[in-house]
């Protein structure tokens, strides 16, 4: 009597399946497509990293690292967290998880820019792509896993599907909030003098909205290298599939080693474009 | 700030209003009609909503039979003509519509109703085409809050205008220089708006719309947000434009000084409302009603005395068949330093002094002629007191009123110009 009847159940599982099944024997020469030239595209960013002298790498790093936050001795610092990570014995291993990342950012950007300046110009587009945006967000990261093995299969394109479905989603709210935040004058004062959207856009609304982009982009990057490393687990060889491998044989001071080098990773990644960001938001100071 | 530069804008200012009001006086009465505003409504709300309300009687309906829809009126029947190369000034407190006028002229607002006529065409009627290129050829607008570009330097800003119209980087680069040493920002170009200081940002908002070479120029309250000081500056370089450069302008305000000084003609607004429309002599002269009276008795006495209102007899009138003695004999019962030589038809010559007189007829030799000072300050009756600063200020002699003729009027001198706006004040 105090049971929740089980007679009223919504077979929601159920449908998903059959429209998981339903898409997968109609649309899998689609998704064989996208596959190949993602993994293309995967490959030849990987074999890039991969032949880039350790040296050329540690320079442009402290270069860009310079440059982003304005101070010489980060230009020493954090290439000296890279170096770091060389000595563990795991250069080649950050090079594959970079260039996974690399490329689900490339990706995640040019859907997410668009999505975001879209959602920026229509109340309606906003109300729905907000919610989608919610749940993509709430979703633990593993349950991303299921559909990009399934329309995939094993291996470094379905990693680089699901990291783009997880890491999407701070760059397209940010270039949202980013142009909405452009003062409501600035743009009356375009619109005066007779612009029409596509130049408010690209002279106003976006190199405004840029420092908030920005924030989105290092959002959206860290976000990213999280799903990098979870994605290790369908196949995606990268610093993850170290502490996976390290969990299951009970390997502490390897799992460690690998743990520390996904961290110091992701604060090389973050200082950098973090810098970007507030050099930015400083320089155009409204 | 420095004594000395508070006096060089003073001057400043009064060599500018000067200048205005030469250009006033030939300024042709009757010319061309640039722009036409017929019977423009504005209903804030949902569309549907004000087409009903619109298709409704709502030209006897009060605003709050209005405001009890669910639509807020915005402008209710305005109707204006502005001439060729005239100063229009739109005055209201705020919440009068005033703004929302302004932003209706290039439809940053769009009206709900009524015609907007620009060149003979209605620029409601325009599609979307047309009226980016109304705004970029015909208008150039100077707002409150500046709106600048924050990140372009004051060159792009000014030139963004010409970017738009799609002129060539060295075109727009070059009109954009013009436009900045008119406004005396020459040092700055390559700054960011950021690092300028508020006036010069409105500086740099007026070189925008200067370099559009606009027709019709259009000011919603630049000088709002300024310090006193520096908006008096400002005020009086905008006046130093328009007589070089004749554009016709429409300048919203608040502020009743500044439409009294600027405008050819002043509307005045309430409620959405033109309650009053005229030369800023009719509305000082004869408010229409109790709000434009309000209005009107805050103005500065300065602005609207005339100097016919306040001249005083003089204690020593001398006519021209009098001689040296009997000058001196009337000086001695007259507590006056000056005398005011006239003619026998009453025109005035000029001024003599009481130690002048003295002297010669110690002397008992020559004419009053001799003593005469002619190099003396006159204005006519009808000049407003604030004019009076200057000719007060830079002779040791009173001002002389006279009317179109040269007759003398009466005198002024400079405690009369503080006494009629000391009492003025009182009496408020």
């Amino acid at each position: 009597m105090f049971e929740f009847p089980k007679q009223w159940d919504i077979p929601l599982a159920d449908w998903i399946d059959r429209l998981m099944d339903w898409v997968l024997t109609e649309f899998a020469d689609f998704f064989d497509a996208i596959g190949i030239i993602l993994l293309k595209v995967l490959l030849s960013l990987e074999n890039f990293f991969l032949w880039l002298p350790w040296f050329l790498v540690l320079i442009l790093v402290g270069i860009l690292a310079w440059r982003a936050m304005g101070r010489w001795w980060y230009g020493f610092i954090i290439p000296g967290l890279f170096f770091i990570i060389g000595c563990f014995g795991y250069w080649d291993m950050a090079m594959m998880t970079l260039a996974i990342v690399a490329a689900a950012v490339i990706i995640s950007l040019i859907i997410g820019i668009p999505t975001g300046i879209v959602m920026a110009r229509s109340n309606l587009a906003e109300n729905l792509i907000r919610p989608v945006l919610d749940a993509m967000q709430t979703m633990p990261s593993f349950v991303y896993l299921i559909p990009a093995l399934m329309l995939f299969g094993l291996g470094k394109v379905p990693a680089v599907f699901a990291t783009i479905i997880y890491a999407v989603p701070p760059v397209i709210r940010l270039t949202n909030v980013g142009i909405r935040g452009v003062p409501e004058s600035v743009i009356e004062a375009a619109e005066a003098f007779g612009s029409n959207p596509r130049q408010i856009l690209f002279n106003v609304q976006l190199p405004l909205a840029f420092p908030s982009i920005m924030v989105g982009v290092n959002q959206t990057t860290m976000m990213a290298l999280a799903m990098v490393v979870v994605a290790s687990m369908i196949g995606a060889r990268t610093l993850g599939l170290e502490v996976l491998l390290a969990i299951n044989r009970i390997e502490i001071g390897r799992g460690f080693e690998a743990g520390l080098s996904i961290v110091l990773l992701a604060i090389i990644i973050d200082r950098i474009t973090h810098g970007f960001a507030v050099k930015q938001q400083k320089s155009y100071k409204i | 700030m420095v004594k000395g530069d508070y006096q060089r804008i003073i001057r400043h200012c009064i060599k500018g209003e000067e200048k205005f009001m030469e250009h006033k006086k030939t300024e042709p009465e009757n010319s061309e009609t640039i722009l036409r505003v017929e019977d423009v409504w504005k209903i804030f709300g949902k569309d549907t909503d004000v087409r009903n309300l619109l298709s409704s009687d709502i030209r006897n309906a009060s605003k709050e039979e209005i405001n009890k829809t669910r639509c807020v009126l915005g402008l209710r029947n305005i109707s204006f003509n502005v001439r060729r190369g005239e100063f229009f000034v739109i005055m209201g407190l705020s919440g009068s519509g005033k703004s929302t006028l302004i932003r209706c002229l290039i439809r940053l607002i769009n009206p709900s109703a009524g015609k907007i006529i620009v060149n003979n065409e209605d620029i409601c009627a325009f599609d979307k085409e047309q009226l980016m290129n109304f705004r970029r050829y015909t208008t150039a607008m100077v707002f409150q809050h500046f709106g600048l570009l924050p990140h372009y330097t004051v060159l792009d800003n000014v030139a963004y205008g010409l970017k738009v119209r799609g002129m060539s980087k060295e075109d727009r680069y070059e009109r954009a220089r013009e436009a900045i040493e008119t406004v005396g920002l020459k040092e700055w170009e390559d700054y960011l708006p950021s690092s300028l200081s508020g006036g010069m940002q409105q500086r740099v908002g007026m070189a925008r719309a200067l370099a559009q070479e606009p027709e019709i120029l259009l000011l919603d309250e630049p000088f709002s947000g300024l310090d006193p000081l520096i908006r008096r500056q400002m005020q009086d370089e905008l006046v130093d434009l328009q007589v070089s450069l004749q554009k016709t302008m429409i300048f919203v305000t608040h502020d009743l000084d500044e439409a009294l000084k600027f405008g050819d003609r002043i509307a005045i607004m309430k409620d959405g409302e033109i309650i009053q429309l005229g030369t800023p002599e009719e509305i000082i002269a004869t408010p229409e009603n109790d709000y434009v009276r309000d209005f009107v008795q805050d103005a500065s006495p300065a602005k609207v005395l005339t100097s016919g209102q306040i001249m005083k007899e003089p204690d020593l009138l001398i006519h021209e068949w009098q001689g040296p003695q009997a000058t001196r004999h009337m000086f001695r019962s007259a507590k006056d330093e000056f005398a005011f030589f006239i003619k026998r038809n009453r025109e005035f010559v000029g001024i003599i002094t009481r130690n002048d007189v003295r002297e010669l007829a110690r002397k008992k030799q020559g004419a009053l002629h001799d003593i005469l000072i002619t190099d003396v300050p006159v204005c006519g009756p009808d000049t407003i007191v604030e004019e009076l600063f200057p000719l007060a200020t830079s002779s040791p002699y009173p001002i002389t009123v006279i009317d179109e003729n040269k007759k003398f009027m009466g005198i002024i001198y400079n405690h009369t110009i503080i006494d009629s706006m000391y009492q003025d004040t009182e009496v408020e």
